[in-house]
């Protein structure tokens, strides 16, 4: 891989990190609260519907991995494979585009239903 | 007299280890029980050192499994029940005995560009490189390496990639990055910053807790990251 590519998504890898660890942190005090003041299913699923700020929290989670994993597991397989290039670049932007698309539905199943 | 019981690895990769009783002394160093070997006992052995005082890197072994320089590790701080298990350093092809063979290693240095660049000459004025400032202190942090390998052996990455450049030639660079008079820098930076270069690093830091000369290639390699990262936005490794 050319050297400004892998410095780039070395950096992307590393601002999705960034996003991912407020994310988790948000995530995490959500749950928390639903748990804690005991809503039921139908309870949050009418807080989540039709709610933009909610939708784009999530959005924005899950783009973040989609950037994040490819770009960490490409690492992993180059070096315990030695599978590199544009083959592994391919199959790494599908499994973005995988990541994408389960975490769309999941957050459309919350926010539209 | 107290004695140590000391295995040496003898021969080549499909070598063996060889046990050897030597006398305990004071203040006996690694280096001193290899000699002794050598002197007294079997003159075949072969091993490398030359400066016995921390400066050269070249007595660089595997002391009970972990990579040290010999002539400044005591036996005291190494020794389990009188025992030691010598064995050439990881991570490198061994010649014969406790010597391997170092053109890779230092190869990676010459692939990380770690040789200066300057474009004055004799008839120019002493370049002024004020001590405090940021770059310098980096490069000072970096520059009293000796080259001992001991770094290099000890990385994972390094088994498991064998064509990553490894910490000291990283290390290397990093001082040179952050050297003001050097003007071959985004060539440095293109070659360290493929996926054989500083993005291989895990950042385990195996490097910088075993560096005989307490340097963080660890810290070096990330600052490399977010240079070249940096350099590539701005267009500058295309
Ligand atoms: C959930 C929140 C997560 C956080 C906060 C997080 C954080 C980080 C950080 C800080 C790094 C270092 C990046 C750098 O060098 O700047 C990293 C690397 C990495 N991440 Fe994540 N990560 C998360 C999720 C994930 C997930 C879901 C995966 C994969 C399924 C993943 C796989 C990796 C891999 C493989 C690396 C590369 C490690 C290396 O090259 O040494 N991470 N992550
Ligand atoms: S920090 Fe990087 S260079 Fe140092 S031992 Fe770990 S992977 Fe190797
Ligand atoms: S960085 Fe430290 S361990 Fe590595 S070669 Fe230099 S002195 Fe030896
Ligand atoms: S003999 Fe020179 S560093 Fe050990």
């Amino acid at each position: 891989m050319k050297p400004s590519t892998q410095a780039k998504l070395w950096y992307a890898q590393r601002i999705s990190a960034m996003v991912l660890a407020l994310c988790v942190l948000v995530h995490l005090v959500t749950i928390l609260y639903a748990i804690k003041s005991g809503l039921s299913a139908s309870a949050i699923l009418s807080r989540t519907q039709g709610n933009a700020a909610f939708a784009a929290f999530y959005g924005l989670f899950v783009v973040a991995v989609a950037i994040h994993a490819p770009i960490g597991l490409a690492r992993v397989v180059e070096e315990w494979l030695g599978w590199r290039g544009r083959s592994l670049g391919i199959v790494m932007l599908a499994l973005a585009a995988l990541l994408t698309a389960m975490g769309a539905r999941a957050v459309w199943g919350l926010y539209g239903g | 007299m107290q004695t140590l019981a000391v295995r040496i690895w003898r021969g080549g990769a499909d070598g063996d280890f060889q046990r050897y009783d030597v006398p305990r002394r004071d203040s006996q160093t690694v280096l001193d029980v290899v000699t002794h070997v050598q002197r007294v006992i079997d003159p075949t052995l072969s091993y490398r050192f030359s400066c016995r005082v921390g400066m050269c890197g070249s007595c660089a072994m595997t002391v009970n499994g972990v990579a040290r320089w010999t002539c400044r590790t005591h036996v005291s701080k190494v020794a389990v029940n009188d025992t030691l298990e010598l064995a050439p350093l990881s991570n490198l092809p061994i010649v014969k005995d406790l010597t391997t063979d170092m053109t890779v290693f230092f190869d990676k240095w010459a692939s990380a560009r770690g040789q200066f660049k300057g474009d004055k000459t004799r008839a120019d004025d002493f370049a002024n490189v004020v001590p405090e400032t940021p770059a310098r202190k980096a490069a000072d942090a970096a520059i009293e390496c000796i080259g001992c390998g001991v770094c290099y052996a000890s990385c994972d990455t390094v088994s498991w990639r064998p064509d990553y450049l490894g910490p000291a030639a990283l290390n290397r660079a990093w001082s040179l990055v952050n050297d003001v008079r050097d003007t071959a820098q985004n060539e440095r930076l293109r070659a360290i910053a493929d996926d054989a270069g500083c993005h291989a690093c895990h950042t385990h830091t195996s490097c910088a807790e075993r560096c005989p000369k307490s340097l963080s290639p660890t810290a070096g390699i990330s600052g490399l990251k977010k240079l070249s990262a940096r350099a590539a936005i701005r267009g500058e490794l295309d």
